[in-house]
């Protein structure tokens, strides 16, 4: 067994939180049966909608394709189980796109007949470039949460001079216990995904890292590493801090390495990837099984068994619940995603996406309090991991102010809710920060639109200008010559004229 | 060492009072002013304040002549920030029109070309005798196309 390192950076700020993750790690995985429907947005990625590629009451397959990216920036989506599609239509999702979205709607049969498989290929023969594109048909996102799809990811970083792929498997955020279930389970999976990552990008180092509260996950991937003996893939334990599992503060951790403000990790040679979308990638290039499910934690003190269980995409949240065991009597909120950073939503008809990586139902929301006046105690900078001050980046949320917004390094926020937890004012100040980054988007976008339209108007006065010199020129040459016409030229004009009378 | 003393403090207060004379009385730069005006205005060049262009208008609220609350695609927001830019008072804004684009009925045009130079941004194209259709995304919706057209087949269209 390789030995966990601790040669780590350091991470500013952040929270050691209470986890809440021992009820629901505790047991193995299930598996959720195939529900009567399934509900698949065609938004489950950053970018562009996916375009339907399949009619409507058409049979479909596991593993059909049944929308493929538009665009640059996508990702396919895959039919979950076999059935038959029966609309396409409207329906409540939790996304940063609005409460509800076009879905793909499946009448499953039942029987979850695949498309004919076809065997896995060896990766280590195909040229890396070919790699990635086959990825890119996998639908594969990134799971961690931020769904950005993968194969344009690993696009990007190849333009770059990378070094060390970093798996994240920190999962820091409370309650969340998804990625922990899946390396209990899963770590051949996970670290046969790094092999593939690792040659589709011609990188020699893999970092794992993984939260020192998860000694059950750390020995996993220890056995399985044993058993791959790859010298190239390393175990690196990191402290359980909040949240030291954001893409910018593992680069810090792991690699000792700040990533610029604005920047990616790729600029300071790294790659974070989490473990589920290794385990994707193994998936899909092995067994040729394209992202159609996942682990998804279902816990709070609102459900009456918590636990980790794996669904087909499209699940309603519901029946995922109610295969749990149902919501406890007396369960008021409900979360998709963890409690920091999760969405709140109505209604638990929403379908279970790429993104889903947990089902929170609690009795009262954490957050509950009346919000007061800031007194600028600072305990918000104290703890932010980003080293901003929230104190003063609320100060001008509040007078609107865009360029001490950005001065003060506002688009460098991860969101993470450390300073709404330690604000003793509860200040909703990450949903005030989330708003005013819109805000700010929205201004560079219109001032981006009237710059063009600037450019394109004076374009064109230019060019009008232009052809009203050219015309004068004109003007001026032809009266030019009828002044120095003589007598001779007048004479050869009536004569013409004369001639042409005649013929007609 | 007194001499010293006087001779700097009569320096110092004289610079003094010549700078906040200054600052008081003449005016700033107007040049810098009308662009940093203009910079604040959407650039549709629709004319609906009146004046033929966005600079024009920036020119004329530099000068006073022209109200801060006079262009409408640019909301109440462009009022603030002028306001703010200017040390003027904030007024509503005289006239609301909602975010559209110009949009051709191609089975009706007849390929007149009156659009296409009415078009301050060059958002339409199309030849002579030919369909003529406008770039969406170029459009500001400045609604300077809609009374040239002989045919009435532009309407302009909300966005969301």
């Amino acid at each position: 067994m390789s030995a966990p390192t601790f040669d780590l950076g350091k991470l500013h700020g952040g929270l050691r939180l209470p986890a809440h993750k021992s009820h629901s790690a505790a047991e193995p995985v299930l598996e959720v049966p195939i529900p009567s429907q399934l509900y698949l947005p065609i938004t489950q990625h950053v970018g562009e909608p996916a375009q339907p590629v399949i009619e409507i009451g058409e049979r479909v397959l596991r593993g059909q394709l049944l929308a493929e990216p538009d665009g640059e920036m996508g990702a396919p989506v895959h039919a979950s189980s076999s059935g038959t599609v029966v609309a396409i239509e409207q329906w409540p999702v939790s996304g940063r796109y609005g409460d509800t979205a076009p879905c793909i709607v499946i009448d499953c049969d039942g029987r979850d007949e695949g498309i004919a498989a076809t065997s896995g290929i060896d990766f280590r023969s195909l040229d890396p470039a070919d790699v990635l594109l086959k990825i890119l048909d996998g639908g594969i996102v990134g799971l961690g949460g931020a769904v950005f799809p993968t194969a344009q990811k690993l696009m990007q970083a190849r333009t770059c001079e990378t070094e060390y792929l970093i798996l994240n498997g920190v999962e820091c955020e409370p309650y969340i216990s998804c990625d922990d279930s899946l390396m209990r389970e899963c770590a051949a999976e996970i670290l046969g995904g790094a092999q593939i990552l690792m040659h589709a990008l011609r990188i020699d180092i893999c970092f794992v890292a993984v939260e020192s509260d998860k000694p059950e996950a750390l020995q996993s991937l220890a056995d399985a590493l044993e058993k791959l003996d790859d010298e190239r893939i390393v175990l690196k334990q990191v402290p359980t801090i909040y949240p030291s599992g954001g893409e910018d503060q593992l680069v810090q951790l792991v690699a000792n390495r700040q990533v610029p403000s604005g920047g990616l990790p790729t600029d300071v040679g790294c790659l974070v990837q989490n473990v589920g979308t290794a385990a994707a990638v193994h998936n899909w290039i092995i067994n040729n099984e394209p992202l159609i499910s996942r682990i998804t934690t279902v816990t709070g003190d609102g459900v009456n068994n918590p636990m980790n269980v794996r669904a087909r995409i499209g699940t309603t949240v519901g029946d995922v619940v109610q295969f749990t065991g149902g919501y406890a009597d007396r369960a008021e909120h409900l979360f998709i995603g963890g409690p920091l950073t999760g969405k709140s939503v109505s209604t638990d008809r929403v379908p279970l996406v790429k993104a889903t990586n947990c089902v929170l139902a609690v009795f009262k929301s954490s957050f509950a309090g009346r919000e007061l006046p800031c007194i600028r105690c600072g305990d918000c900078a104290a703890v932010c991991p980003v080293q901003l001050q929230p104190q003063q980046l609320f100060w001008f949320t509040c007078a609107d102010d865009e360029t001490k917004l950005r001065e003060f390094g506002l688009l460098d926020c991860i969101e993470c809710g450390c300073c709404d937890l330690v604000c003793p004012s509860h200040i909703p100040l990450t949903a005030d920060f989330r708003t005013a980054k819109g805000r700010i988007r929205e201004l560079a976008d219109e001032k981006a639109r009237a710059e063009r339209a600037r450019q394109r108007f004076e374009a064109r006065n230019q060019r009008l200008e232009k052809e009203q010199h050219d015309r004068d020129a004109e003007l001026a040459r032809q009266k030019e010559s009828a002044r120095q016409a003589g007598p001779a030229d007048i004479a050869e004009i009536l004569r013409r004229k004369k001639q042409q009378s005649e013929d007609d | 060492m007194w001499t010293a003393v006087i001779t700097i403090a009569a320096l110092a207060l004289l610079a003094g009072l010549s700078l906040t004379y200054a600052s008081r009385r003449l005016p700033p730069s107007t040049g810098d002013l009308v662009e940093q005006v203009n910079d604040l205005l959407p650039q549709t060049q629709c004319a609906q304040c009146g004046y033929p262009g966005c600079r024009p208008y920036a020119a004329a609220v530099v000068d006073g002549a022209a109200a801060i609350n006079l262009c409408p695609p640019g909301g109440q927001d462009t009022v603030q920030r002028l306001s703010r830019l200017l040390g003027r008072p904030v007024l509503p804004l005289a006239e609301q029109v909602e975010p559209a684009v110009a949009i051709i009925d191609e089975s009706s045009c007849i390929g007149c070309f009156h659009c296409r130079n009415a078009c301050p941004v060059d958002a339409i194209v199309g030849a002579h005798q030919l369909l003529h259709s406008v770039i969406e995304s170029e459009c500001t919706g400045c609604e300077l196309c809609v009374a040239p057209c002989p045919v009435d087949c532009i309407s302009m269209r909300p966005l969301q």
